[in-house]
């Protein structure tokens, strides 16, 4: 046989017994400052100072987003009018998170829902943290802000969804 | 693209076993294993390989520009090499236009450590940084609004799921490179903790450590390789939107457009009676049904009554996942590539005891970002 098949049967033979698994701990904490970008810095700050949802609307097909956007994704077209919409609307999906997991904004049982926002075309993702026996897709909900004074321009202005 | 494209074969595959954990080989020793095996599957030699193509993601290797770090176990440090950071299936996708584009051969490598790293960090990472990322959203949570709004919008049961994955670990008993064969009951999947409703853990794929690799050559050296050589008949891939609000979570529409261009390269008109195997990226129990409709096999909200019928059982007439799927082993990113490796495998006549007899054409299927944002479908054919 030749050489190469040596390599290979020794490189596909586990060799622990011969050697201690050495492992290491990694070191990555990756840090980035975002700049949220203009309309992203529209709807935060409409979140923080005033506790409203903006959404913006395709000036082709009429197309409400929210979050808003630059572009309309269907008509590849410049979005420049503005949409207040509800702090109000309805679930079109949910589930509820019976995991733990340090990047959850709350502790389980909690859940995610995408809400179709009063005055949208698109669904918007958030939480919903009480009466959890209640949720099922279509229910309305209402959005609950935090105090002004924790509000620091942040998708958590926002502080859950409330079931009405 | 819609005319039939240049013949280009696969004609060379490997994988690896899956497992909870490697502990024995690194990302590197994956990498040069599977080179190594592909090679040998083919009989060709690293001198009849001109092109390279790694598959990685950084967040997932812990390294930047993780393709860089694995040319040499991949035989191409004196080559052409570039990486496609996405599912195994689109990295084998670029593979084939680069053999279309000219290159002779491609040798397609993907590699994954899943117990390296924190996976929920890795997929809480697809999501934008700003609306949907600080919300914690990742795999398993927006996957199970997914199976929510699917089940609402059809009224389909949990068990319907459950069975997925009763057939699913039960294929993977017949496949020796599967990480969790298992004799399981509906009520096993019923009782099992519960992640994110509807999704429950014998819903859930895995994590696991694997590798894969397929060499995919033009027509001159497909007849130069060993191996019987499984013919590309047709290839598409297809996004749709990148927030979850702005989809209909029910409805693969990248999946429906996908699989269309690539049945019409391959000049299929009725998927349903055209394949004799299909291998797909079922990450959770849902998708398996979600995806049958997207590819055309049976009309929206039908998916789950082609196992309820028996039509995808080993038994069945179309085979679905005969290797047990990702429920039973999935490397993140080889998945998709070892999709592709299990149809060659059945369309060679080499798959062993989950062998479908006489299989001579087979599907394979792998996803890219969150809820299965965008697709990418391989129609395989025995026959030239």
């Amino acid at each position: 046989m030749d050489q190469s098949v040596d390599v290979r049967e020794r490189i596909m033979t586990t060799s622990l017994d011969t050697v201690e698994a050495l492992t290491l701990k990694g070191q990555i904490a990756m840090p980035y400052t975002w700049w949220v970008g203009e309309v992203g810095s529209r709807f935060l700050i409409a979140l923080r100072d005033d506790a409203k949802i903006l959404g913006n609307s395709c000036s082709q097909c009429g197309k409400v987003y929210v979050p808003p956007r630059m572009n309309c994704g269907d008509c590849f077209s410049d979005i420049t009018q503005w949409v207040e919409l509800s702090n109000e609307g309805f679930v079109i999906a949910h589930t509820i998170v019976r995991f733990s997991y340090p990047l959850h904004p709350a502790a389980p049982p909690f859940a995610y829902a995408i809400i179709k926002l009063d005055g949208a075309d698109v669904g918007f993702a958030h939480i919903i943290k009480d009466d959890l026996g209640k949720l099922r897709n279509n229910v309305r909900v209402r959005a609950r802000f935090k105090d002004k004074a924790h509000r620091t321009g942040h998708i958590l202005d926002i502080e859950s969804f409330q079931i009405i | 693209m819609e005319a039939a494209m240049d013949n280009i074969a696969i004609v060379g595959v490997a994988q690896t076993k899956y497992e909870r954990r490697k502990r024995d080989k690194t990302y590197y020793d994956l990498v040069y294993e599977m080179t190594r095996a592909v090679l040998d599957d083919s009989g060709l030699t690293l001198e009849d390989i001109d092109n390279v193509v790694t598959v990685s993601n950084d967040f997932l290797d812990g390294r930047t520009i993780s393709s860089m770090a694995v040319g040499e176990a991949a035989g191409a440090h004196d080559k052409n090499i570039s990486t496609v950071e996405g599912d195994g299936a689109f990295g084998a996708f670029y593979g084939a236009m680069r053999v279309l584009g000219g290159f002779k051969t491609t040798l397609v490598v993907a590699h994954s450590k899943g117990s390296e790293g924190d996976l929920k960090h890795v997929t809480n990472g697809m999501f934008d940084p700003v609306y949907q990322r600080l919300l914690g959203l990742e795999a398993i949570s927006s996957s199970a609004i997914q199976a929510n709004v699917y089940m609402d919008r059809y009224g389909i049961s949990e068990e319907a799921f459950a069975l997925v994955s009763v057939k699913n670990h039960g294929n993977a008993m017949n496949n020796p490179y599967a990480q969790m064969p298992m004799s399981l009951s509906v009520e096993d999947v019923m009782k099992s903790r519960r992640i994110a409703d509807p999704i429950k853990l014998l819903d859930c794929s895995p994590v696991s450590d694997g590798a894969a690799a397929v060499i995919i050559a033009n027509e001159k050296y497909a007849r130069k390789a060993k191996t019987k050589p499984v013919w590309i008949r047709g290839i598409a891939h297809c996004a749709e939107e990148y927030f979850i609000g702005d989809r209909d979570l029910a409805v693969p529409k990248s999946l429906r457009n996908a699989s269309k261009r690539a049945y019409t390269m391959a000049g299929i008109t009725d998927p349903f009676n055209s394949f004799d195997v299909v291998e797909l990226y079922d990450a959770f129990s849902y998708m398996e049904p979600l995806w049958l409709e997207g590819l055309g096999f049976c009309d929206p909200g039908q998916g789950p009554k082609l196992l309820e019928n028996g039509i995808t059982l080993m038994s069945g007439k179309l085979p679905v996942n005969p290797s047990g799927g990702l429920l039973s082993g999935h490397a993140l990113l080889v998945a998709g590539l070892a999709r592709i490796v299990e149809s060659t495998l059945q369309l060679r006549g080499e798959a062993g005891a989950r062998q479908v007899e006489g299989a001579k054409t087979a599907l394979a299927h792998g996803i890219n970002g969150p809820c299965g944002q965008s697709h990418c479908v391989w129609v395989l054919s025995a026959e030239e």
